[in-house]
């Protein structure tokens, strides 16, 4: 129910920003963040802004930009609630803001007024840069090493040393299939990407979908580096100019078999429900949801490998209440909390502790479910810069990813 | 005190007009105007595509993107969209509101009246949803085709290109459908106005001089009519123009002109492109408009 009100909520969001833009120096709660210079380097980002409050007394409220069903106080599923018992333990209220996708939250988070984001790889870069958001010290989260190792220091929230966020929950890109179409499980991409007759007799064209965001190039990128090995991919985030084309072509030739982008996971599931769409790139949300509702529905890492996200809370270089910013952040990372969030969104916790029983919701099988193990399968979300990582700076930037894919998906 | 007010009122007449009006000249000039002039403004800046942060400098390059082959079409697809809304709007509106305004008993005009404000009182959003059940594939029309084994011509229908596509509810015929639902009522009722204020002893006038009725229709009743039939369309076309809730959830994901705004704006934060956007349709309705007052819509005003 809740994203039928997005469209009206950005609707009534578009015309306050232009009445406040409107009214020049009204917006005075605006962030900082557009005062640093976009070009400075995140070294320039004062070190932990705010000096550790005595007695942590809270400001009384946190305000929260994160993915749909990140952040549950209970409103779908009673069991499903991990604020009302931070609420009350701290007096800070949580509001949150749902993004859909990334390029939202940087949005939001460039406009100001919220203290945290659930920043996926693809955002956290493009944060940290442009000195949106910043650094954590992780003195003041006593619950930090227990983070999964793999996550402590990944370099998509971990610039030069400096934390920028505290790991939250990451997950692969699934593959999606109704089960009635494929009695076994597709073990290839190509049944998205190429055109090809499906199990049940009939062509995949109309029947396939994408995600509607400009980094899914880099899951034809993915695709690509599997089945086309002369192009020479590693990364599917790095792409010189060849690469990149070559992803774009495979998009083009997709968009011939998919009629439609999803973005709105609400709207994705109607699509397997009664559009007659069998296979798509999907996250595990979607998944159990479809399966809950008893549609014969699945979803597999096909051989290739996948996409992911990997997201970090992070922390507004504006935020106006920090206290309570850094409260939530150590709240993060509980294991029960990481566990019911797993449980809810079908991810994988960045706390391994939670996989252990800690919370009831997810169980000791729900990791393994949940693709705990795949963590090496998965090309995690990251922004793509000109730095293709190798000492060669000529790789597509992702403001080109956005046209591009803007290009051939809204024809 | 209140007696030497408005002895000092009264003989200020000037005063008291300039007084009325600040209010509503203020909304139309801060509210109105303002935001139009930071539209422009941000439009003439541009983004830095890896900090997402809009760097505010002059510049003409955020327009040039506006001319790639790829925003050209979302314009192209935009205005058809909302000239097809347009023409099919007038086709359906004006027997009704001809009905309505010339034949329709009192108590059946209250009915109709009813009937075409009637939808307005729900939720847009809600109403648009309900056609995701009626359009889907496995909704009610293609239940319905079945029903009647007309599914061989709902599918031909289907499988021509621009209009088809793999259901109606994902092609652009869906979107027309919607449309026309959405803005029929802001059709109706302006033809029916402009029909009323036809008098009746012209049309008598015109048959005792010998006219035929499709004569009178076509020399009398229809120039009379045009004006509302123009602010009909200009409902229609500017409303079909700047939607962006239709297509996003019907259609085959292609972009139309306030989608496109919406995702630059709204989620790549790209403020200068989805500026430069708004002024699209904003020349196409000065368009529009001068194209209708050649046309003398604007006359009888």
């Amino acid at each position: 129910m809740k994203s039928r009100f997005v469209f009206s909520l950005l609707a009534v969001l578009v015309l306050t920003s232009l009445l406040l833009s409107a009214c020049g120096g009204a917006v005075t709660e605006a962030p900082v963040a557009t005062e640093s210079p976009a070009t400075e380097a995140p070294a320039a980002t004062e070190a932990p802004a705010t000096e550790a409050p005595a007695s942590m007394e809270g400001e009384g409220e946190v305000a929260i930009v994160a993915w749909p069903a990140y952040i549950e106080r209970g409103a779908n599923d009673p069991a499903y609630d991990w604020v009302t018992a931070f609420e009350t333990e701290t007096g800070c209220k949580v509001t949150v803001k749902e993004a859909a996708t990334s390029d939202e939250m940087v949005a939001l988070m460039t406009a100001g007024g919220y203290d945290l984001v659930t920043a996926s790889g693809d955002a956290s870069l493009r944060l940290v840069y442009g000195g949106t958001v910043q650094e954590i010290d992780i003195s003041k989260i006593p619950s930090y090493s227990n983070v999964d190792p793999r996550l402590q220091d990944a370099p998509w929230h971990t610039v030069d040393g400096k934390h920028y966020g505290v790991p939250y929950q990451w997950g692969p890109n699934v593959l999606m299939y109704n089960t009635e179409v494929f009695p076994e499980a597709p073990t290839s991409w190509s049944v998205v990407f190429e055109e090809t007759t499906l199990p049940d007799g009939k062509s995949n064209k109309d029947r396939v979908q994408g995600y509607s965001g400009p980094i899914y190039i880099a899951d034809a990128a993915l695709y690509l580096k599997a089945r086309n090995p002369e192009l020479g991919i590693t990364d599917p985030y790095e792409l010189t100019e060849e690469q990149f084309n070559a992803a774009l072509d495979l998009l083009r030739q997709q968009r011939e078999l998919a009629p439609k982008y999803w973005g709105d996971y609400l709207l994705q599931i109607e699509d397997f429900t009664s559009e007659g769409f069998v296979a798509s790139s999907s996250w595990p949300l979607q998944v159990n949801l479809l399966q809950a509702d008893g549609q014969p529905i699945a979803s597999v890492v096909p051989e290739e490998g996948a996409t992911g996200w990997a997201d970090t809370t992070m922390m507004s270089a504006a935020a106006p209440h920090p206290t309570c910013a850094y409260l939530w952040l150590e709240h993060s990372i509980d294991p029960k909390v990481q566990g019911d969030v797993a449980s809810w969104f079908g991810s994988a916790p960045a706390v391994p502790a939670a996989c252990g029983g800690a919370s009831e919701l997810l169980g000791t099988e729900g990791c393994a479910a949940n693709g705990f193990d795949t963590f090496d399968q998965i090309y995690f979300w990251k922004t793509p810069i000109a730095d293709c990582g190798n000492g060669d700076t000529s790789c597509v930037t992702y403001d080109r990813w956005t046209e591009e894919f803007t290009a051939i998906v809204g024809q | 005190m209140l007696n030497r007010l408005s002895t000092f009122l009264y003989l200020r007449p000037k005063l008291v007009l300039a007084l009325l009006l600040l209010p509503p000249l203020i909304w139309f000039l801060v509210v109105y105007i303002g935001s139009l002039f930071t539209m422009l403004v941000n439009s003439f800046f541009y983004l830095d595509g890896f900090t997402g942060q809009v760097v505010r400098e002059f510049t003409l390059k955020t327009y040039a993107k506006l001319l790639i082959p790829a925003n050209v079409q979302i314009f192209a697809r935009t205005t058809s969209m909302a000239v097809a809304v347009t023409l099919m709007s007038i086709v359906l509106a004006f027997p009704l509101a001809y009905y309505m305004a010339r034949f329709a008993s009192a108590r059946m005009k209250t009915f109709l009246y009813l009937a075409v404000t009637l939808p307005l009182w729900s939720s847009y959003v809600v109403r648009v949803y309900s056609w995701k059940l009626i359009l889907a594939q496995e909704g009610i029309i293609s239940w319905f085709a079945r029903l009647v084994h007309l599914d061989g011509l709902l599918n031909w229908y289907l499988s021509l290109p621009v209009v088809g596509g793999p259901s109606l509810s994902v092609s652009a015929t869906g979107i027309f459908l919607v449309f026309v639902y959405i803005w029929l009522p802001y059709m109706i009722i302006p033809i029916q106005t402009a029909l009323e204020r036809v008098p009746k002893s012209l049309i008598e006038a015109s048959s005792d001089l010998g006219a035929t009725p499709v004569q009178t229709f076509r020399t009398v009743i229809l120039p009379l009519a045009f004006p509302g039939v123009i602010a009909g369309s200009i409902f229609t076309f500017s409303l079909t123009l700047g939607d962006f809730i239709v297509p996003s959830l019907f259609g085959n994901s292609s972009f139309y002109i306030g989608k496109a705004v919406l995702t630059y704006q709204g989620t790549s934060g790209n403020i200068p492109l989805a500026a430069a956007f708004t002024m699209g349709p904003i020349i196409i309705m000065s368009i529009y408009l001068l194209v209708a007052r050649k046309l003398g819509a604007f006359d009888a005003l």
